[in-house]
């Protein structure tokens, strides 16, 4: 039986990852997929918290299985729309590089 | 009080309406309208104080009267707006106004031609308020008020010409070096106050009177002492003399006014007022003589090699005072204002003629280009002549009445006169008549020699340079703009000028006779008349130094007359001796002056130069003064402290902004940053919670 502690450890590094590419890296494609991993991150200490819920015998085991549920949803959206406007910038501008994308104007 | 009330503050407030109106409105009257309003409130005030005065004998003196309202009213200290009239305040407000009230005569010719008509008057009529404010306030501190008012009319009208460096200067100085008195009085108005609990000077006088003298130094020595260093800033007694020869940058009737026969008396009038004071403390009498001896002595060698009449005049009336000093400090307090009176007269007289004569030969103030104005001013001269003979102490004018009384108590005051305060004061009589009939053979005889003496740079060279820092430019090119005076030739003044010169030299002549001494078959009336205010402490002589009261008293007065009449004889040769040496030197061999002073070049440049005290206060005090207060409180304390502190807390704020500008970069990335650190710290803080 793995304690509930190493889901949290493993989903903190994750997150904290998810953090540090967000910050560091330019490409806003990586940038986009370390929200993903942020988000995933978060999605992992769900399941593990409604696993240990559910062997406790809670009720609130089912929540948080739900929750994950909605947050794919949401990034599975915003997946959509980011790479939209992703291409849209890359179409005219000719980069994916944050740094040179920080005017609205052209 | 069942005294009726004279409404003594109508005096001093007249002038003030006059300075108003012209203040207000002068500078669209006409100076006929100018000169009306100036005379008619000046004539008005000297009017309602002969009024006064007439009233005044009737009543039992000292008579107070407050106005209704009260000025300082507080549980522990009062100060009414009180007046106060006395034998003393009596005198001293005639002279004010009558004098005032002719010398405002002899400024509506004098000042015709000058500019600020309006202002001129202005300024002598609020003079006037404040001179009389001081001679009939009741108490110290209302005094003080005058004391003040004065010193700001002094400073006005001798800046009077104030485009001129050196008369902008000059008023400085009179009123920085009249500050340094005012302290000292001030300081001993707190005395007062802390031992007697008030200012008003019946309420001091009669505390003082049940103390008894103080043999030591001690707390009426101390409070005498500060009211005297405050009487030599305003009369002009040694060591702050200095800024009365300045003074005569301002036009000639205010010299006359201000700087000889009135303001610069008020130290004298403040000591005699304060006689009850001063007698229990002989330690600060002895001061008071000694100061005014050396001040009588000192004054009149530099009033010797001067060359300006004006300076002369200014000299002699440092060393006039100086008597004055002299007579206070030997407890002969109604001599001084005997002497205070007649000086009054003839010492107005000498510098309302020095102007008439300045008048005359178109703004010139240095005697070597004057001479023989005899036959061309002829009045002036004669009124001049008979001022002269009057300060010389010619026997019969009153100048001799008032010096020879000074002289005899320098001498025979009980206790205080000695033998050597009475040489020095005979030898300034000489000094006096020599330099006096110098000034008057030098303008008045011989061969007028205006323009033909080439005297200008070089004579004024060892003092002009020196001299610029305090007292400006040298006054030969300084009185350039009095030459508006100047309208062709030599002339003698209007009527105008004439008239209160003729009445000064009648009053000049005859004053003395109300002081004649008994000595000389007089009865000293002058002496009587005062006698109630400033009567001697009779506890003040310990018991046994007043010697053999009733009968040898007879026999040593005789003894006492006679030598009374062997001193009058000595001064009196004196001053004829210096008569003679003037008329060697300026009038028999003119030409005998250069070759002493060229033998005798040392001393005659020392002297010259006013032993160059003016440099030494220049050294010790205003240099030093300007060193601290550019280095330690401009730069230091000024710059470093307040700016310092001031920049500094810009400069700090300045830095903190610097650092966290950096937080509101515009940056997403590094609002990121914050908010993931700010997370962290979160989760740390709670980590830390749980390890706990």
């Amino acid at each position: 039986m793995v304690p509930l502690s190493w889901y949290l450890i493993l989903s903190a590094i994750l997150f904290a990852l998810g953090v540090s590419a967000f910050l560091l890296k330019r490409n806003i494609i990586t940038i986009f997929m370390s929200i993903e991993l942020m988000l995933n991150a978060v999605n992992l200490s769900f399941v593990a918290f409604a696993n240990y819920w559910n062997q406790h015998g809670s009720k609130l085991a089912l929540s948080g299985q739900v929750f994950v549920f909605f947050v794919m949803v949401v990034a599975a959206a915003e997946a959509a729309v980011g790479l939209a406007i992703i291409i849209a910038v890359f179409r005219t501008r000719e980069t994916l590089n944050v740094d040179r994308v920080n005017l609205l104007k052209l | 009080m069942n005294q009726p009330d004279l409404r003594l503050w109508i005096i001093p407030l007249l002038p003030l309406v006059g300075t108003a109106i012209n203040g207000l409105f002068g500078r669209r009257f006409k100076n006929s309208m100018v000169a009306t309003v100036a005379l008619l409130f000046t004539g008005a005030s000297f009017a309602y104080a002969l009024w006064a005065a007439l009233q005044g004998s009737h009543l039992s003196l000292p008579h107070v009267e407050q106005l209704p309202f009260p000025w300082i009213w507080t549980s522990t200290f009062q100060a009414p707006f009180g007046f106060y009239l006395d034998q003393l305040s009596t005198v001293m407000m005639l002279i004010v106004t009558g004098v005032g009230f002719l010398i405002h005569v002899y400024s509506v010719g004098y000042m015709a031609h000058e500019g600020g008509y309006y202002r001129f008057f202005s300024y002598l009529n609020l003079f006037m308020f404040f001179m009389l404010t001081l001679v009939l306030a009741n108490n110290y501190l209302l005094m003080f008020v005058g004391w003040e008012g004065v010193g700001l009319a002094s400073y006005l009208l001798i800046g009077f010409f104030f485009l001129k460096d050196s008369a902008a200067n000059a008023g400085k100085k009179a009123f920085i070096v009249n500050r340094i008195g005012d302290f000292a009085f001030l300081l001993g108005m707190f005395l007062l106050i802390q031992h007697f609990k008030s200012l008003d000077f019946s309420a001091v006088f009669e505390n003082v009177s049940k103390l008894s003298p103080e043999t030591g130094w001690g707390l009426l020595t101390a409070t005498a002492l500060l009211l005297m260093i405050g009487a030599t800033g305003k009369s002009a007694q040694v060591p702050l003399y200095v800024w009365l020869p300045d003074a005569m940058e301002g036009p000639t009737p205010v010299s006359a006014l201000i700087h000889a026969a009135t303001m610069v008396t008020a130290g004298i009038y403040m000591i005699a007022r304060s006689n009850p004071l001063f007698s229990r403390a002989p330690h600060a009498l002895e001061v008071v003589a000694i100061i005014g001896c050396i001040t009588a002595i000192f004054a009149a060698t530099m009033g010797l090699a001067q060359t300006d009449i004006k300076r002369v005049l200014a000299y002699s009336t440092v060393s006039q005072l100086g008597y004055m000093f002299l007579a206070c400090g030997v407890m002969a307090y109604s001599a001084a204002i005997f002497h205070l009176m007649t000086h009054a007269f003839f010492k107005a007289l000498l510098f309302l003629g020095a102007g008439s004569v300045i008048h005359a030969v178109g703004g010139e103030q240095d005697m070597r280009r004057m001479g023989g104005l005899r036959k061309l001013t002829p009045w002036t001269f004669w009124v001049m002549t008979v001022a002269t003979f009057t300060i010389a102490g010619t026997p019969g004018l009153s100048g001799f009445f008032s010096k020879d009384q000074i002289l005899w108590k320098a001498y025979s005051s009980p206790g205080h006169g000695n033998w050597i305060l009475w040489a020095v004061a005979v030898a300034t009589a000489g000094l006096t008549s020599f330099y006096m009939f110098r000034l008057w053979f030098m303008t008045f005889f011989g061969e007028l020699r205006l323009g033909s003496v080439d005297i200008g740079e070089e004579a004024h060279s060892p003092h002009a340079p020196a001299q610029a820092q305090h007292t400006a430019a040298s006054h030969s090119h300084g009185h350039a703009d009095d030459q508006s005076h100047g309208h062709g030739s030599v002339h003698e003044s209007p009527p105008v000028m004439i008239a209160p010169l003729v009445v000064l030299a009648i009053l000049s002549v005859v004053g003395g006779y109300i002081g004649v001494p008994q000595a000389l078959g007089g009865s000293n009336k002058f002496d009587q008349y005062l006698s109630n205010v400033v009567k001697p402490p009779s506890e003040a002589m310990p018991a046994g130094e007043h010697p053999g009261e009733p009968a040898p008293q007879a026999a040593e007065e005789n003894s006492e007359r006679t030598t009374e009449l062997v001193f009058t004889g000595v001064s009196v040769g004196v001053a004829a001796f210096g008569f003679f040496l003037a008329w060697l030197l300026y009038y028999k061999r003119p030409e005998l002056p250069d070759r002493i002073t060229s033998r005798i070049h040392g001393l005659y440049s020392l002297v010259k130069n006013k032993y160059y005290i003016d440099e030494l206060y220049g050294l010790l005090f205003v240099k030093p003064l300007l060193a601290i207060s550019t280095h330690v409180f401009w730069r230091g304390v000024d710059q470093g402290v307040i700016d310092g502190t001031v920049n500094g807390a810009a400069s700090v704020s300045k830095g903190i902004g610097k650092g966290l500008r950096h937080i509101q970069s515009g940056n997403i990335r590094s609002y990121a940053a914050w908010v993931a650190a700010g997370g962290a710290a979160v989760i740390a803080y709670m980590i830390y919670l749980g390890v706990r």
